[in-house]
């Protein structure tokens, strides 16, 4: 069996790769996309912990099962708030949505 | 144990890459379907850890509906080119520095402190079956259970009001 290190390592980058991506990508569209691989990295370690530490219980995958609905819910409202800015501003770089820019 | 790690590396390996090709790919789309290879090597990722429930739905919710919604919105907005010319060139460097250090930070203390477990109970083959986890859902945790319902339902009125398009009289 793999140890519990290793999962909680490949969790780790995946959740780094997402994290550059919210920092330095521009496109609005990309950041969410990498808001959904730091989420996916989460549900990694959930099930990990869940297998390792606690098989007993299914408490890990109930967990896992929330996160997924609220991945879902964070989607379609990012991507309505990058449509409907597209419609008044004609643009889904984030730098250029400076409106409330001081 | 040989097969196991051979499976891992090699799945882990095209995780990580495919995760890379999201990031470093210039066309959203291609973004997106290199997102959708990650999300279904992490699918098999779970079988290996013995969820067979959470491998499928996220191959059905996630490689699935999010990521159709994304690829339609990128293809509505004609979003798919993505501008190449970086006039701040000052958050690339400070996001590889912040990045490089929280990978450093977390691979130390899983290391450090962690113990290294490798032993897991076996369990039985129908266990964590969709059934058990349906009725720890429906006994247990009822009460999230029914606050992600109305997540669910807050979200999906707050986006017919974001798209609804505004009145011709203001």
């Amino acid at each position: 069996m793999i140890p519990l290190s290793w999962y909680l390592i490949l969790a780790a980058g995946l959740f780094c790769i997402g994290f550059y991506g919210v920092l330095a990508r521009r496109n609005a569209i990309a950041i969410l996309m990498s808001i959904e691989l730091m989420l996916n990295a989460v549900n990694i370690n959930l099930v990990a912990f869940w297998r390792f530490l606690a098989p007993e219980s299914i408490s890990g995958q109930a967990f896992a099962v929330i996160v997924f609905a609220v991945a879902a819910a964070e989607v379609a409202v990012g991507l309505a708030l990058v449509i409907s800015i597209y419609r008044s501003r004609k643009t889904v770089i984030a730098e250029e949505i400076n409106l409330m820019k001081w | 144990m040989t097969a196991d790690l051979i499976l891992f590396f090699g799945l882990a390996a095209v995780a990580i890459g495919a995760a890379l090709g999201m990031l470093l790919s210039k066309n959203a789309v291609y973004s997106a379907l290199f997102l959708i290879l990650n999300f279904a090597t992490v699918a098999v990722f779970f079988l290996l850890l013995g969820a067979p429930f959470i491998a499928m739905a996220q191959v059905a919710v996630y490689a699935g509906a999010i990521m159709v919604l994304f690829l339609f919105v990128i293809m509505l907005l004609g979003a798919e080119q993505l501008l190449t010319s970086h006039k701040s060139g000052w958050q690339r460097p400070i996001a590889i520095l912040l990045t490089l250090v929280l990978l450093v930070e977390s691979i130390y203390l899983i290391f450090g402190r962690g113990r290294l477990l490798s032993q897991v109970a076996p369990v039985a083959s129908d266990y964590a079956s969709p059934e058990a986890i349906g009725e720890l859902l429906f006994s247990r945790y009822l009460l999230p259970f029914e606050v992600t319902s109305i997540l669910l339902l807050v979200a999906m009125v707050g986006v017919i009001v974001l798209i609804k398009k505004p009145k011709a009289n203001n």
